[in-house]
């Protein structure tokens, strides 16, 4: 059979020859689609990748100091550990101007200065180091003859040395307004007080909406042999899928609108709660209600939603039968839910819980709208003071336009990042603790 | 248990009279404790309901409020195309513009990747692949929002201003901004089209192949149009998200509202404006301060509007296979 007669129509059949040639360019294009399809699914990781290597770039890297006089011709090429008091107020009194050594002498007398105290000073008011320049990581390792190069010409008297932004310092020193100083700690015990706060709101709520929605749902609660209780268990039931479909919708809304909710109702109408006068005095008072407590009610309301929904997968994958057992041992509805549905549904309520709570962890919008303070420098002291947060200061030192702001901010990330990864192991390890405890 | 076994005994001892038999009652008995907790669970639920006529409260008081003002019409806040609260302009489609400019932005990015990866998870990808590349994809998901804020800003936007030149592209554009919820979106519609694709029969895909289709065939012309309810809707859902993504518009797409059509401009949105606003030094009742909850009234309608929509779109157009 000749393929060149065959009429082209639609229901044209190749044959032979053109069989084999359709049937090998389809292949191939199957082939080719293939790749495509995979490359956008690498693209993905891909990105992930460029996101932490960007990240890591910008945290580490190269600084270059410039101070306005040399340490060794301020210490005469002594160590000053070494030296005593008596000559390091020297040092003092021969480089500072009187009014500035007054000044001095008012907050502490020099005399009654410990020696580190003394070494400190020096370096802040006579030698001064200053970072005049900073380089990311992958410049400082591959460039470097570009970068003494233009050191050489713009800061002669600079040195240039590796500089970790992301150290013990700065998890452990407070905000400050100078990058090279400035730490997380305020901001590291904001997250985890705000992080207390919402569990101890969402947790519970929302595995009792939870249950409820699983467990009682459909309940028949009134007499269903009258009109009027027929009528009453209708809309017990419409009310429990309103309430369903209202939770998927809720889970919806940006987190910005939650702000907003809580700036209006919690920072404003329920001030005299969330601000802790309603204790007397042992607030700060100064916070008028922008506290922990009215950051940590909304963060509950934005992650409720899902905490709901995964507790509800969870609460449904306990099997039926251990339901019936439960009843047919003579066990009340609420003694089969605490004593056999929970522990059964407990490591999927644990880990989608933890999930959730960990997204309100970099949770950034609703704190700005809430208002979470971006310079504060003391650490938070209980639920009715103010606070700050990891995300905000990323957000803060982000926005700024200097690069050591900007490198600070990438350290932020990584304590940021650290801090979810652990939540999320957290999740791994309690569910495969709590189901190898089960199966036993 | 108790009651039962003395009735037994009573029968056989005594004979059966009014006075000294009990009728034993079957019906449930109600507990008051048991009561309690069915309806503090309610209540639980009920705070949701709750939770949503407080955003349309708060919402639509302040609004009012920020309508009442005199100088404020609604027909100008939904024509003008100036927003300028210095100067007593309140006209919302500058920041509805940059608002949809980003998100449109962010769908090209992430409708096709995301897709892709969806049919290569769902169609092709081996067991093992799928244990490696899926939880690589929910990290990416979860990863805070402000931190693909930093990556817009300091790598996306360097890297658009190499390509297209320093003068065209601006250190603030939205662009980047949009390219990164793109990114930011892609594993939410990722993981969603992969379950509608996975839930399509395998009888369908099996028939394919029986009538000599290729892979590929297969996944675009069955297994694809059968799951096309679900994908579309995890696109619907994915662009709701776009729109209430704030932290990387805050930080990549700069702060002055701006009415334009080039991406490469600074130009802010809606979810911008309120994070903007508020962060600063905000006084209660001020007309900053209403005009922000206007704002927030439209997001969250435009928002609640696409939620619902996808939702229905899986309900009435998804093909079921027994």
């Amino acid at each position: 059979m000749s393929t060149d007669t065959a009429p082209r129509s639609r229901g044209h059949l190749p044959e032979g020859e053109e069989l084999h040639h359709n049937v090998s360019s389809r292949q191939r294009m199957g082939k080719i689609w293939q790749s495509v399809l995979l490359a956008c699914t690498i693209l993905g990781i891909l990105v992930l990748g460029l996101l932490l290597f960007n990240v890591i770039n910008d945290a580490f890297g190269g600084v270059a100091v410039q101070s306005v006089i040399s340490d060794e011709e301020v210490f005469a090429n002594r160590d000053p550990a070494s030296m005593s008091q008596a000559e390091l107020i020297a040092i003092l009194e021969e480089r500072l101007r009187e009014r500035v050594l007054r000044n001095l002498d008012r907050d502490q007398p020099l005399l009654e200065r410990s020696n580190e105290d003394l070494i400190e000073i020096i370096n802040l008011e006579i030698i001064k180091p200053e970072i005049v320049a900073v380089y990311p990581l992958n410049e400082y390792l591959f460039n470097r003859a570009a970068i003494t190069a233009s050191l050489a010409e713009e800061h002669p008297r600079a040195e240039l040395s590796f500089k970790s932004w992301l150290s013990s310092d700065f998890i452990t020193d407070p905000m400050s307004s100078r990058p090279e100083m400035a730490g997380v700690r305020t901001a590291v015990m904001g997250t985890l007080w705000l992080l207390f706060i919402t569990v101890l709101i969402a947790f519970p709520l929302g595995i009792g909406a939870a249950l409820y929605l699983e467990e009682y749902a459909t309940d028949k609660l009134f007499d269903e042999r009258t009109a009027l209780g027929r009528r009453l268990n209708a809309v017990l039931h419409r009310g429990s899928s309103i309430i369903q479909t209202n939770i998927y919708n809720l889970s919806g809304v940006p987190s910005i609108i939650y702000g907003m909710l809580g700036l209006a109702i919690f920072v404003r109408a329920l001030e005299s709660f969330t601000s802790g006068s309603f204790l007397g005095g042992t607030a700060d008072g100064t916070a008028n209600g922008r506290t922990i407590m009215a950051a940590g009610m909304t963060m509950a309301l934005l992650v409720l939603p899902v905490v709901i929904i995964s507790s509800q997968e969870a609460i449904r994958a306990v099997s039926n039968s251990l339901r019936q057992a439960s009843y047919g041992l003579g066990a009340t509805r609420w003694q089969t839910i605490w004593k056999v549905v929970l522990p059964n549904a407990m490591p999927g309520i644990l880990t989608g819980t933890i999930l959730a709570i960990s997204r309100a962890i970099g949770e950034t919008a609703p704190l700005i709208v809430v208002g979470a303070s971006t310079f504060i420098v003391t650490d938070p002291s209980g639920p009715f003071s103010k606070f700050t947060v990891l995300p905000i200061q990323i957000y803060n030192w982000t926005s700024r336009p200097q690069v050591e702001f900007r490198a600070i901010a990438a350290a932020a990330i990584i304590v940021l990042l650290v801090m979810l990864l652990s939540m999320n192991a957290l999740a791994i390890f309690l569910r495969n603790y709590l189901r190898s405890k089960r199966v036993s | 248990m108790a009651d039962q076994a003395r009735v037994g005994v009573v029968e056989r001892a005594v004979p059966l009279t009014d006075a000294n038999t009990r009728m034993i009652d079957l019906r449930k008995r109600p507990r008051i404790g048991e009561s309690l907790i069915q309806f503090t669970l309610l209540l639980c639920g009920v705070i949701s309901i709750f939770t949503t006529l407080g955003i349309v409260v708060v919402l639509g008081h302040e609004s009012l409020l920020f309508f009442a003002h005199p100088d404020v019409t609604l027909v100008e806040f939904v024509t003008k195309t100036v927003w300028q609260p210095a100067i007593e302009e309140f006209g919302i489609l500058p920041l509805v513009n940059a608002t949809l400019m980003t998100s449109l932005i962010a769908m090209l990015v992430a409708v096709p990747l995301g897709l892709g990866a969806a049919i290569y998870l769902a169609e092709y990808a081996s067991e093992r692949a799928r244990s490696i590349l899926k939880p690589l994809l929910e990290i990416l998901a979860g990863v805070p929002t402000v931190v693909y804020g930093y990556f817009a800003l300091t790598f996306v936007t360097p890297l658009l201003r190499n390509i297209f030149g320093k003068d065209v592209v601006q250190i603030y554009n939205v662009a980047a901004a949009g390219i990164v919820v793109g990114i930011l979106i892609m594993p939410l519609i990722a993981t969603m089209s992969e379950d509608a694709l996975s839930s399509v029969p395998s009888a369908l895909r099996q028939a394919s192949f029986g009538l000599g289709a290729t892979k590929f065939e297969t996944a675009i012309q069955v297994v694809f149009p059968a799951a096309l309810s679900g994908v579309i809707a995890a696109s619907i859902v994915g662009m709701s998200r776009a729109i209430g993504e704030t932290m990387v518009v805050a930080l990549a797409a700069g702060a002055s509202p701006n009415f334009t059509a080039n991406p490469f401009e600074p130009a802010e949105t809606m979810t911008g404006h309120i994070a903007r606003i508020s962060g600063g030094d905000l006084s209660y009742g001020s007309i900053d301060y209403d005009s922000i909850f206007a704002i927030g009234l439209v997001l969250f309608f435009i928002t609640l509007a696409l939620n619902i929509m996808s939702r229905w779109i899986v309900n009435h157009f998804r093909e079921v296979y027994d």
